[in-house]
């Protein structure tokens, strides 16, 4: 089996992390074009008018969108049959020097302290930062590594609901996410909701996050139901009458994604999550033959992922 | 309602400040500083002095932590520079105020009317916004010079004090005005008249949390 070179992982990395600073996803840039169009408060549409000069003046001077470039974080997506020269310790060495590397050279706002003694190593890495996840794909001899440097330390919420709070109940937790991180344009919005029902608490979060960041605009959960609550639920947040930095407007919500996890009998519990204005996000497909793909579609919840049979059906994938 | 833009510098006159009013859109020329919680702590709590003369200097203080870097010749690239929410400043920005004569205090996101009235207009200041937010890459474009970082070593990169020479830069949002009124709360307020109609049907949790308020015309900051 041909391993995917390290120094080819390590350059991909580098790469992935000015792309995402730098380059706004074509799927929200034209999503908030759309919005852009529609906007007819004059404070908000001067705003987002402000915003799309922007997404082109970083592309030309190469330059980060936003000063805050968010904290940079690691999804790693492996092929049943993909191996890495050195292995995943190598993997993740590559993925950690890449981030510090790229936060000179682009440069990205070192944001990574720690969370008591406020130490800042000025590359972005310390304890547990970059975080690395991983999934995984039967089939295939790649693996995808995506990047999501998120902003915000607003526009993000937990709460515990119960089977008994039902459809109405996640609509007001949601419009009270909005609203209290839409004030003032906290929230950096409008942007890519993300909303997690279900799994345990950190795996709610997990799933909000992950419905934010890796899931572009215009798709679509494969459940027709949860499918048409993402637009029920986007629409309901474009009615609020607030717009970009909390001004009188018509956009809050480029795109409302949904995913689901299996959780306890008891309960309900559900997350929102806000990606900002500077939606960063890039993705490359590496192969052993030192191709690399570029894309900003991270592709994450496959049917594999969101699977809930015991055993994972081949003969299911074959007939797609 | 078209939107006026106004040319400003960064030690402005009492009547230049008293001309501005909410909504203006404003580029700034001249002398700007980033301080934010690190700054005033290390100036106001361990009473360090500060490394610049100000407000002969600038007036001017921007809660910003650049994406900058430090070459190792000593020079410095700045790319993009946004601004920090800055309500969370509000515990040192009297004491800096007076400390400093700073009559532009700019960020994200703004203070409440009860910050303006209480000590931005007794001391000629006004707050004006960053646009978006998050237009860094339009922002750096109006980055002519970097001219100090002061305390890098003891704050790092982030929290450091960055004197900025601004040709031009912008856009910003005024924020405030010489009445104490706030931009935000009055767009809030318009918003407010909606806010039944938007949760009519919807339920609060059977869980409650400490703290709540139902009063949705309420901020959280």
């Amino acid at each position: 089996m041909t391993q995917i070179p390290l120094s080819l992982i390590q350059r991909t990395a580098e790469e992935l992390m000015a792309k995402a600073a730098i380059e706004i996803p074509e799927d929200y840039l034209d999503g908030l074009k759309r919005a852009a169009a529609t906007e007819d408060g004059d404070l908000s549409s001067f705003v987002l008018k402000a915003m799309l000069e922007n997404y082109e003046a970083a592309k030309q001077d190469r330059s980060a969108m936003c000063g805050d470039t968010g904290v940079p974080r690691w999804f790693v997506k492996l092929g049943n049959e993909a191996r890495v020269e050195g292995g995943m310790v190598a993997l993740e060495a590559a993925l950690r020097r890449a981030t510090a590397k790229a936060t000179f050279d682009v440069p990205l706002r070192p944001n990574r302290v720690h969370p008591l003694w406020r130490t800042d190593h000025n590359n972005n890495v310390g304890i547990g930062a970059p975080e690395i996840e991983y999934g995984f794909e039967p089939g295939g001899c790649w693996i995808d590594l995506i990047t999501v440097h998120k902003g915000g330390l607003f526009g993000t919420d937990y709460r515990m609901l119960f089977p008994s709070d039902g459809v109405q109940g996640i609509k007001r937790f949601y419009l009270d996410s909005l609203m209290a991180f839409g004030k003032r344009g906290l929230a950096c919005q409008p942007a890519i909701i993300g909303i997690g029902l279900g799994g345990s608490k950190d795996i709610c979060m997990s799933l909000g996050k992950r419905a934010s960041v890796l899931r572009t605009v215009g798709s679509r959960n494969s459940d027709p139901r949860i499918a048409a609550m993402e637009e029920e639920l986007k629409d309901l947040g474009n009615s609020i009458g607030m717009g970009a930095m909390g001004f009188v407007g018509k956009n809050m919500v480029i795109q409302c994604n949904i995913e689901v996890g299996y959780c306890h009998t008891g309960g309900m519990p559900m997350s929102v999550h806000a990606f900002c204005l500077s939606s960063r996000r890039a993705v490359a497909r590496l192969y052993p033959d030192g191709r690399v793909e570029y894309r900003t579609d991270p592709d994450w919840f496959t049917d594999y992922q969101r699977r809930e049979t015991v055993d994972w059906e081949p003969h299911k994938e074959a007939a797609e | 309602m078209s939107i006026r833009e106004i040319r400003l510098s960064t030690t402005p006159t009492p009547e230049a400040i008293t001309a501005l009013r909410l909504g203006d859109i404003v580029y700034l020329d001249g002398l700007m500083y980033t301080a934010r919680e690190g700054v005033y702590m290390r100036a106001l709590e361990e009473q360090a002095n500060i490394p610049m003369e100000l407000p002969s200097e600038s007036a001017a203080n921007f809660h910003c932590s650049p994406a900058a870097r430090i070459n190792a010749d000593g020079s410095f690239d700045m790319g993009a520079v946004t601004a920090t929410a800055s309500f969370r400043f509000a515990k040192w920005l009297p004491e800096w105020m007076a400390k400093t004569g700073a009559k532009l205090i700019i960020g994200k996101g703004g203070m409440t009317s009860k910050d303006y009235k209480d000590y931005f207009v007794p001391n000629g200041a006004v707050y004006l916004s960053t646009v978006g937010y998050g237009t860094g890459a339009l922002l750096g474009r109006g980055v002519e010079n970097v001219e100090a970082v002061h305390w890098n070593e003891e704050l790092g990169l982030a929290q450091a004090m960055w004197v900025i020479r601004c040709k031009k830069m912008g856009p910003f949002i005024v924020a405030s005005d010489m009445n104490g009124d706030c931009l935000f709360e009055r767009e809030n307020a318009k918003i407010a008249e909606n806010i039944a109609r938007v949760y009519e049907g919807t339920k609060p949790a059977v869980l409650k949390r400490y703290g709540e308020s139902d009063d949705r015309s309420e901020e959280v900051i």
